[in-house]
């Protein structure tokens, strides 16, 4: 019971770090990022690409080494993100929310087959292999790189949160996220904060990538697909736009796939996840912490 | 097929009349030589592999027809479409298996299966926001394709093999070629189907609704049942093509529903222009066959449709070959409008465009 537990609130650190990103962006620009779920694969595979090429690591550097490898992997998949919105976005600002959405999963297709392009279509085996000793909590067994996971996911929330909480760039995220024009009459940048929105997310998004490679060891270039739906769950179960929300919502979801994937059986995991979305969006599609908004004509 | 010249909206076109070409590609006629060119294909090239390609892209052209009842006409992004032709071809293929039926009795079965299947995934999604629908389906998608995997009735991920081939009385549609036109005749009737409709009332209420859903429902349209009935014209298109898909290959695999063909068909019809069925049986042809002329790219092909998807978005948003009602109208005096996109409403008073 704690284990399942421990693995479900495990599991749900990297959920929430995900539906971060994709909630910021939607709460912003009111726009689904597709290919959010995408640039974690890419965060993967820049981790995996650097640790490559600097060679052998002793194990003992492991930690240090996956730690400035996830800092830079944040700046780089991060400009990615800036430079989707740049080219696929920005220019579909004001056009219909069809023409948007699939721009996303053109972008999400792109990024996709462009990595299994450049990189090969096969499974890759991440260099560093987080291991370490586990030691028992009330029943449940918690070994250590799952531990210092954690504590990275909960620095970068904590993180976030003070940003958007105490600097004018976050006082300015939430203008905006309230109402756009007001925020651009009160002399607000609104392209900068949306680039910074995006640089945001996608960091996030592209440290989780990171961390999954490390742990789970292996990545391939469609593993932002699934987790990218499942992020968007936890998004929608917090309330979309809500960023503790998102975290909140991360957590939930890794802690229902837990025990549902227990009661149902593993290979109906995501089957059981998507059925929670789909009963989230019916009976409460403002989610748990979202507010009603009606929508103005 | 259809001339897209529809009398309830864009009224008269102001500036020159229309060229010697696009008369040419508005004529009643070119439906009519499309199907002679489907007709005539076995004669030009009648190898197995030609034959199975072309009855490919045939069935594709099915599916983008019924995707763009949802996607073009009534403007809700479908991205789980391959959902529904799974849903088909399971369906035909454990009956007709079960009951040792010819694979056309199958069909009120498939019906029945893809009309609930709609209503179970469109029902409560479509009062929410379209892009909520969006992913939703994507996840039905994923949905329908690991139930697919993980049940022992659809046999799991090797799949169902064996299914019988069509017959129709005692006359048997087995082969390559004849199961060719025997497509060819469905697909036609069906893309017919399809163009009717969206000039039927029906039609110009999808319309409506995609182009503003306050109004619409201001002027009376219940846009929930609209919606929920484009939704389900699109279920059993889909489910057709399954059928026919299942019939073609004679065995079904969860692999065949990958989230890669959505996006395939979805791509087909936004390349083509979402909304003209002339547009989209040319995308789907394209679309279908481009992988045959690309196959030594291997995925780089992808990532150039990615790109494509993009660009036409950003550059093109009515596609290469919009229905009339799409063509962005020139601004006149209006500078820093940049046309609106698919979707946007068309207005001839100016000022109205929010």
């Amino acid at each position: 019971m704690t284990q399942l537990i421990w693995n479900g609130l495990f599991v749900g650190s990297f959920y929430a770090l995900i539906a971060l990103g994709y909630s910021m962006v939607y709460g912003i620009i009111k726009l689904l990022n597709f290919a959010h779920g995408d640039i974690y694969m890419l965060g993967a595979f820049v981790g995996f690409a650097m640790l490559t090429s600097v060679g052998v690591i002793p194990a003992s550097m492991s930690i240090t080494a996956l730690l400035i490898v996830l800092l830079l992997c944040m700046i780089v998949t991060g400009g990615i993100g800036v430079g989707i919105e740049y080219l696929a976005y920005r220019p579909l600002r004001n056009s219909p929310r069809l023409a948007v959405l699939i721009t996303a999963v053109g972008a999400s297709f792109t990024l996709e087959y462009g990595v299994s392009a450049v990189a090969g279509p096969n499974p890759k085996v991440f260099p560093v292999r987080l291991e370490g000793d586990s030691f028992t909590v009330l029943g449940a067994r918690i070994s250590v790189p799952q531990l210092v996971l954690m504590v990275i996911a909960v620095v970068l929330m904590w993180g976030l949160n003070s940003y958007i909480q105490r600097t004018s760039m976050g006082r300015a995220m939430r203008a905006i996220a309230l109402d756009t024009k007001g925020a651009l009459l009160m002399g607000i940048n609104v392209n900068k904060v949306i680039t910074w929105t995006f640089f945001i997310g996608s960091a996030l998004a592209g440290a989780a990538g990171v961390m999954a490679g490390a742990y789970y060891g292996k990545i391939d270039f469609l593993m932002g697909f699934i987790i990218g739906l499942k992020a968007f769950t936890a998004a929608v179960i917090g309330g979309i736009g809500n960023i503790k929300g998102a975290m909140l919502g991360g957590l939930l979801l890794g802690l229902l796939e837990a025990f549902g994937s227990q009661w149902l059986g593993g290979q109906w995991r995501d089957v059981f996840t998507f059925g929670v979305l789909i009963a989230f969006l019916t009976l409460k599609p403002t989610g748990l912490l979202g507010e009603r908004v009606t929508e103005r004509v | 097929m259809s001339d897209n010249v529809d009398a309830t909206r864009a009224p008269r076109r102001i500036g020159k009349p229309a060229s010697r070409i696009s008369r040419l590609f508005e004529s009643r006629q070119l439906g009519w030589a499309a199907f002679v060119i489907a007709v005539l294909f076995p004669f030009v090239l009648a190898s197995n592999y030609a034959m199975s390609i072309g009855t490919t892209a045939v069935i594709f052209i099915l599916l983008a027809s019924g995707l763009n009842i949802v996607v073009g006409y009534c403007g809700l992004l479908d991205l789980g479409y391959i959902a529904f032709m799974a849903v088909g071809a399971y369906t035909s293929g454990i009956v007709s298996k079960a009951w040792d039926l010819p694979i056309l009795f199958t069909i009120p079965a498939v019906l029945v299966m893809c009309i609930m299947a709609g209503l179970i995934i469109g029902g409560p999604t479509l009062r929410l926001r379209s892009d909520y629908l969006a992913i939703v389906t994507l996840g039905f998608g994923e949905i329908i394709r690991l139930t697919a995997n993980n049940l022992a009735i659809t046999g799991g991920p090797s799949g169902i093999y064996g299914i019988p081939g069509v017959s129709l009385f005692s006359l048997d549609l087995s082969g390559p070629v004849p199961f060719y036109y025997f497509c060819v005749v469905v697909v036609a009737l069906m893309v017919l189907g399809s163009a009717r409709l969206g000039r039927s009332r029906l039609g110009r209420a999808w319309r409506f609704v995609r182009e503003d859903e306050d109004a619409a429902e201001a002027m009376g349209i219940h846009t929930y049942k609209v919606k929920l009935a484009a939704y389900i014209f699109g279920a059993i298109w889909g489910g057709l093509g399954g059928v026919l898909f299942a019939a073609h290959l004679s065995a079904i695999s969860p692999q065949s529903f990958v989230f890669l063909q959505s996006a395939l068909v979805l791509m087909a019809v936004v390349l083509g222009g979402m909304g003209n069925t002339r547009g989209v049986v040319v995308g789907a042809v394209v679309i279908s066959l481009l992988p045959e002329f690309l196959r030594d790219m291997g995925n780089l092909r992808y990532v150039i449709f990615g790109v494509v998807l993009v660009a036409v978005m950003v550059l093109r948003p009515q596609g290469f070959w919009p229905s009339r009602a799409y063509e962005p109208e020139k601004p006149v005096g209006d500078a820093d409008d940049a046309g609106p996109a698919p979707g946007a409403p068309v207005t001839t008073a100016k000022g109205m465009t929010p």
